[in-house]
């Protein structure tokens, strides 16, 4: 390569980096955090959760963990994107969308 | 045996499944999708000895940037119109593999997705050879989100009349949409197939039974899966669930089932709510006027009623 | 058909003995769609599957555009795949050509090489599968009915050879070769049993390992993914001459990446590809019986472009005649030539290179089409560099 000219190398990746075929393994997304997407995270109260689970149904980047014997649903925040949803379809309006502080 | 014969696991609130998801967060899926939602629950209900064949588009692209894939089960995509010829060449490999031994002898479900311009436009033909062609374990998603939402919410055939797109645009000549939506289920059941039905995530019980319900009947299977996309329809993210809701319960999106032919109402709406409070939070519909939804109402109506009077005559399956 | 199991020559249709050939490999999905236009390839395949001679699943698709997508499905499932087109056809499915090489697919395509419109046209010539050059696929030429019998088979080794990997067509003349009868050794299913295993592959849909196929390459990754593709498919060219001298070692019929044909002592060379190689060769005797230092060269290998063996080939020659059956519109000369001229430009003993485009949509090519060129060579300048470019036989 010509090294008295730059340029800008763009390229993440080597060709020798490449499985065959471009392949990627299952459920690899999980390495990127959507997080950081959010301008409002939910916040639970707890004290009136009833353990419905819409929050978790109805999450469409399924971010909400069931804690079982605690009997309520936590939110990943690496990946929630702030949609509300969770918030708007909580029966019991135990869900509260509070602006992220930049 | 007959298709309604057909036995499944139901899932119920109390047999939902808590696992974790088929499809993995980490997507790029705009804020309050409804077509990840729907995607998410519809996989959620399969587990994962399925494989699946995504049609270029929204959650193709989402979920599965290099080097990485939300996919946990055997995925493939390899072009926008033709997700159902692959899914048939899938389902034939497979079908031959099973024959001569080389995989358990066990039906392996492939699920074909697409939206709903690969569905109801460019992939129409596709689509239509694999439903006569009959793969017996063979089943469609359109995921409808009634526009080109990937490139920039164009129209397609199944936006909705008076919806505002970039290539529908509303203006001093123009209501937007000037056409109605094509009846892709209508479609689907002319090819005599044994199981057509149309879904909502907000529905999420009623939708994940329909695949497994889809699964599990041999042939194949179509499902009309309602979108809701808050980018597209200038909506706020919040509102994608209720969307759905709304859409069922004002009839412009009616729940129902066709099974060997016989059209079955899952959810009955006597009492509609006015046209107006679903179309409201959505900007695409903001131009339109009182007598303009009074026009699309009485459409809504009449295309209720007519699914309402398929479901009450029986029909005596042919097959 | 029992009478093919025979080690003497049975006289057959050449699209018929492709698809005995596709059987005795076991093929294990076939998706096609017969129209556009189509050969018997495919519906004798059918034939084969309706009797119960050939296990397999014939899905009678709804466009060339869907078989190959099917194909590309049946593949990924890990099934041996094949499907034939040609033409129209290959324009319809050209969008997903080009895909196959990146997801490594090791699918079988015969293209039966016919003319594109417009204006309509059924007959051969080359314009099909030159439209579609850059896909990637391995490209070999079949000039008789025996090669185009022994490369259906030998196609799906190279393929699924664990160090290619890649989708392959095999290129046969439209009409003049694939609707013709001729005398053709069917290789015996015992040895093809052991020349072609069963495909085996861990590069599939596989439930116990479960991969993602066809991912969006952006802007930081395509350079590199289609670099990737490019590199496997040069990377294939020693492991076709290997196959190839397998075949031979198997079979007592060798075939090579470029055919040579008395190109001793010979100053003027004509390169074909495809069928008309065989009329070449009687126009050659022809004139080397009178004296004229002629001979031919015919690429077998098309893609990847076997680069070494043609300048080998070649070496010597002062005159190269390369003959296009497809007209690259708006260029003054026909792919082949095009090639050709590139690959010797920087060669220090490098030939004149004339180009003549002939035989387009089913014109007879004859003996003495080759003679007139090697006239046009002789009747060339003085200048070294400057070769003649020719429609022959245009009516203008």
């Amino acid at each position: 390569m010509n090294k008295k000219v730059d340029i800008v190398m763009e390229a993440a990746f080597k060709i020798s980096d490449l499985p065959l075929g471009f392949t990627a393994k299952p459920g690899t997304t999980r390495k990127f955090k959507t997080g950081d997407w959010r301008s409002a995270r939910p916040v639970l109260d707890r004290a009136k959760c009833v353990y419905c689970g819409f929050c978790y149904i109805y999450c469409p980047d399924g971010v909400y963990r069931d804690m079982g014997a605690e009997k309520y649903y936590q939110v990943d925040l690496d990946y929630c994107k702030g949609c509300g949803i969770c918030a708007h379809e909580c029966p019991k309006k135990c869900i509260q969308m509070i602006i992220e502080e930049v | 045996m007959k298709s309604a014969e057909v036995q499944f696991e139901k899932i119920t609130p109390k047999t939902f499944p808590k696992g974790p998801d088929s499809l993995a967060s980490g997507h790029r899926a705009c804020q309050g999708c409804g077509e990840v939602l729907a995607l998410r629950l519809l996989m959620k209900a399969l587990g994962r000895d399925f494989m699946a064949v995504s049609a270029t588009g929204c959650m193709e692209v989402c979920t599965s940037p290099f080097p990485q894939s939300a996919w946990e089960m055997p995925w493939l995509h390899v072009a926008f119109e033709n997700a159902a010829a692959v899914a048939g060449g899938v389902d034939a490999g497979n079908v031959i593999l099973r024959r001569k031994g080389k995989l358990p002898d066990k039906r392996i479900p492939v699920v074909a997705i697409g939206g709903d311009g690969a569905t109801a436009d460019i992939g129409i033909q596709a689509l239509s050879g694999a439903l006569e062609r009959y793969h017996e374990n063979f089943i469609y998603i359109c995921l409808d989100n009634e526009a080109y939402m990937n490139t920039g919410i164009q129209r397609s055939s199944q936006t909705p009349f008076g919806a505002s797109t970039t290539t529908s645009p509303a203006g001093s000549h123009s209501k937007g949409q000037s056409t109605w939506k094509k009846n892709m289920p209508a479609i689907a059941v002319a090819h005599n197939i044994p199981y057509v039905a149309t879904g909502s995530p907000a529905f999420h019980l009623d939708l994940m039974n329909k695949i497994r319900r889809a699964a599990a009947i041999p042939g194949p299977a179509y499902l009309h899966i309602y979108a809701p996309c808050p980018t597209g329809w200038r909506m706020k993210a919040e509102l994608s669930v209720e969307s759905s809701r709304l859409a069922v319960n004002s009839r412009i999106f009616p729940l129902y089932e066709v099974i060997d032919g016989q059209y079955i109402l899952n959810k009955k709406v006597d009492q509609p709510i006015p046209l107006v409070e679903y179309l409201k939070p959505q900007g695409r519909f903001r131009h339109l006027m009182s007598e303009d939804i009074a026009k699309i109402e009485e459409r809504v109506n009449h295309e209720y009623e007519y699914i309402v009077k398929l479901s009450e005559s029986f029909v005596e399956p042919l097959f | 058909m029992s009478s093919i199991n025979s080690t003497k020559p049975v006289g057959i249709e050449v699209s018929l003995a492709i698809a005995e050939a596709v059987k005795l490999a076991e093929v294990e999905v076939v998706a096609a769609y017969p129209i556009t236009p189509q050969t018997h390839i495919v519906e004798h395949l059918s034939d084969l599957v309706a009797n119960g001679e050939l296990n397999a699943e014939y899905v009678p698709v709804e466009s060339e555009h869907s078989a190959l997508s099917a194909c590309i499905g049946s593949s990924a499932a890990g099934a041996r795949t094949f499907t034939s087109t040609s033409s129209q056809g290959l324009m319809l499915m050209a969008e997903i050509v080009f895909i196959a090489p990146m997801l490594r697919m090791p699918i079988v395509m015969a293209v039966a090489n016919r003319a594109i419109s417009g204006p309509l046209n059924i007959w051969n010539d080359h314009s099909d599968v030159m439209s579609i050059r850059d896909c990637g696929w391995i490209q070999i030429f079949a000039e008789t009915g025996q090669e185009a019998t022994d490369l259906s088979i030998i196609a799906f080794r190279i393929a699924e050879d664990k160090n290619v990997m890649m989708p392959l067509i095999l290129n046969l003349d439209g009409f003049t070769l694939s609707h013709f009868i001729e005398p053709i050794i069917f290789p015996e299913a015992d040895k093809v049993k052991k020349f072609l295993p069963p495909y085996e592959t861990s590069h599939k849909l596989d439930l116990n390992n479960p991969l993602s196929f066809g991912l969006l390459g952006g802007p930081e990754v395509y350079t590199e993914a289609r670099r990737d593709t490019d590199l496997a498919l040069l990377n294939s060219r020693s492991h076709v001459q290997r196959i190839f001298d397998e075949f031979a070692g198997a079979f007592g019929r060798q075939y090579r990446l470029v055919e040579t044909y008395k190109t001793e002592g010979a100053e003027t060379i004509i390169v074909t590809i495809g069928s008309i190689s065989e009329t070449a060769m009687s126009a050659v005797d022809e004139m080397r019986a009178v004296g004229e230092k002629v001979g031919l060269i015919h690429i077998r290998l098309w893609r990847p472009f076997p680069v070494v063996e043609f300048r080998a080939a070649v070496a010597g020659a002062k005159n190269l005649a390369v003959v296009d059956r497809h007209i690259s519109m708006g260029f003054p000369e026909g792919p082949v030539g095009t090639e050709v001229r590139a690959l010797m430009y920087h060669e220090k003993e490098r030939p004149r290179i004339s180009n003549y485009v002939l035989g387009l949509g089913g014109r007879d090519v004859t003996r003495n089409h080759f003679k007139y060129i090697v006239e046009q060579v002789k009747s060339l300048g003085a200048d070294k560099r400057q070769g003649g470019y020719e429609m022959v036989g245009v009516l203008e």
